[in-house]
């Protein structure tokens, strides 16, 4: 039996909306085919056992950093610095985009 | 020429007197303007470098790199002068603060020459993908220098720069050491901070020094390497003293051939070259033989995984409202790793990839304290082959992974390597990869020195045909 890709234009095209990406319809039929290559090439971690095994979600062992709960005025910015590489600025706060219109 | 001149070289030149660091600066700059038509290796040029070296010249020596000019990957952020990631996304970016790497090296009196080149947010083994032009390898311009870190790889070896700073999340650094001849050395993940680095794979990113010799990296590894408050993965461990361990001998020290590294479709030239290193190994007391590995194969899909999953978190921040432009500026590559992160790592699919990816790399790390437990360093080769031509990466989704294959095991360990050259091939620099234990930093110069000054690779320079 031939397996299902897993892709479809329709699937890239919901990840893409998740990932916050505008994709044109090629570049859907272009990255749909590619995942689809990329996934037959790494499903070889099928044939690992790993039945048993702990996630690797740390590789140096550290565990529960803290710091003290001090203020470090090296780290901080001024508002001025904070909002110097922002586009638009409305008097000393970002200007974000409408969230119940589009506009 | 004193752009010419290794680290070593500068600085005892300039403690004696004998140069001044506004001539070497000059001369480094000079340099970039005649040859980096033809190379592209900086994105950026630092226009107040002269005037900061003259400073340096009237005052007193104060830091152990006083005087030097370093050229900086562009994912390092630097206060005051354009970051871009070689993304147009970040075209206009002034950092207001600097990386960790970047202030450790002001302080001991350096001074940032440029921003270098890379694959756009590091995803590459080119510097193809850069939004900024590739890259060329001055060894033959028809040819990549690898990536991500190539216009930091390319500035050493054409001799625009004393130092590079590179970071390596899988081959990064190495990769582009072995492809232009120069050497780059990865750290131990956590031994040197990531804070004010453009992040890309958290758990694998790793900043290292790119250099012309072993002891100008065991140098800048002294600077860079130790705890830092604002990232909370770097070890508490003290760093080791890298420079003592040049010149020490290395008589029975025992390294291990990883023989699954020698891939059946290499090249024999290739093969030949790292079994011949062994033989130089050999003849300076080390104790050699061929070790196996766990299949380097696994590695790629492992890789590939946690660096898109954590790519798609880490690139999720760019919203073009704090800083930069919006998200339509992501290039091919970007949007690829992101979509495919979020794939992973979603409702459904990430059993099956990113924690399966996570188990697997577990089993990575055990095979390495395995291997670890009779070998105190492993070999092989860099990359499988030399340098490839122009646009060998385009239509390539997983080129990077797929070239890193070598690198890839180690480096998801979070285990410290070192590239240096080790010959030729159809004229092209190879390199030979010698990794360690984690915090083997001082095993691995040391190694990798005793090898350097048993050959004469180190002295072999690309030679540039330029108008001047």
């Amino acid at each position: 039996m031939k397996n299902k890709k897993t892709f479809t234009e329709d699937f890239t095209a919901k990840i893409a909306k998740l990932s916050k990406l505008d994709l044109s319809e090629k570049e859907i039929n272009f990255f749909t085919k590619q995942f689809n290559d990329t996934l037959s090439i790494i499903d070889n971690l099928k044939k690992v056992k790993t039945k048993g095994i702990k996630e690797a979600f740390n590789i140096t062992g550290l565990k529960n950093v803290f710091r003290e709960d001090k203020i470090d005025q090296k780290r901080i910015l001024t508002q001025e610095e904070a909002l110097s590489n922002a586009k638009r600025t409305h008097k000393g706060y970002f200007v974000v985009k409408g969230i119940f219109d589009d506009k | 020429m004193t752009n010419e001149l290794t680290l070593k070289e500068s600085l005892r030149l300039l403690e004696q007197k004998e140069i001044s660091s506004y001539e070497l600066t000059v001369s480094c700059l000079a340099a970039i303007k005649r040859i980096d038509n033809k190379i592209n290796a900086f994105i950026t040029i630092n226009n107040n470098a002269s005037e900061i070296a003259k400073f340096k010249d009237d005052h007193k020596r104060v830091g152990k790199l006083e005087g030097i000019p370093i050229a900086f990957k562009d994912n390092f952020l630097t206060k005051g002068i354009r970051t871009t990631a070689a993304s147009r996304l970040l075209d206009d970016y002034i950092p207001e603060y600097s990386a960790t790497v970047v202030e450790r090296l002001l302080s001991e009196g350096a001074i940032i020459l440029g921003k270098t080149n890379m694959d756009a947010w590091a995803h590459g083994s080119s510097t193809e993908t850069s939004d900024y032009g590739a890259t060329k390898n001055p060894w033959n311009t028809n040819h990549l220098p690898g990536g991500s870190s190539g216009g930091s790889a390319a500035a050493v070896v054409a001799d625009m720069t004393i130092v590079s700073i590179g970071s390596e999340t899988a081959g990064s650094i190495r990769q582009p050491a072995a492809w232009t001849g120069c050497v780059g050395l990865k750290p131990t993940y956590g031994r040197v901070s990531r804070y004010g680095v453009v992040a890309m794979g958290s758990s694998l990113d790793s900043p290292g020094p790119m250099t012309k010799t072993v002891e100008d990296a065991a140098i800048i590894l002294d600077v860079l390497a130790g705890k830092d408050l604002y990232d909370s993965t770097t070890s508490g461990r003290p760093k080791d003293d890298y420079v003592s361990f040049i010149g020490k001998d290395i008589r029975g020290v025992r390294i291990g051939i990883a023989s699954e590294y020698l891939l059946p479709d290499m090249s024999k030239d290739v093969k030949d070259l790292i079994i011949s290193a062994a033989g130089v190994l050999e003849d300076l007391g080390a104790k050699v033989d061929y070790v196996k590995t766990m299949n380097p194969l696994y590695a790629i899909s492992v890789y590939t995984i946690v660096q898109r999953s954590e790519v798609s978190s880490n690139l999720s921040r760019y919203d073009g409202i704090r800083y930069g432009n919006d998200r339509g500026h992501f290039g091919e590559e970007a949007k690829r790793r992101i979509m495919l992160g979020n794939f992973s790592l979603s409702e459904g699919y990430a059993e099956k990839y990113y924690k399966n990816a996570l188990r697997v790399r577990s089993l990575f790390i055990k095979d390495f304290e395995r291997v670890f437990k009779s070998y105190d360093l492993v070999i092989g080769p860099t990359s499988p082959g030399p340098a490839l031509k122009l646009g060998a990466s385009r239509n390539q989704p997983m080129f990077g992974e797929m070239e890193d294959i070598l690198i890839e095991p180690s480096t998801i360990s979070g285990l410290p390597g070192i590239s240096l050259p080790c010959g030729f091939v159809d004229g092209l620099p190879i390199g030979l990869d010698i990794f360690g234990p984690q915090f083997s930093e001082g095993k691995i110069i040391q190694v990798a020195h005793a090898y350097e000054q048993a050959t004469d690779w180190h002295t072999m320079k690309p030679v540039l045909r330029t108008n001047s």
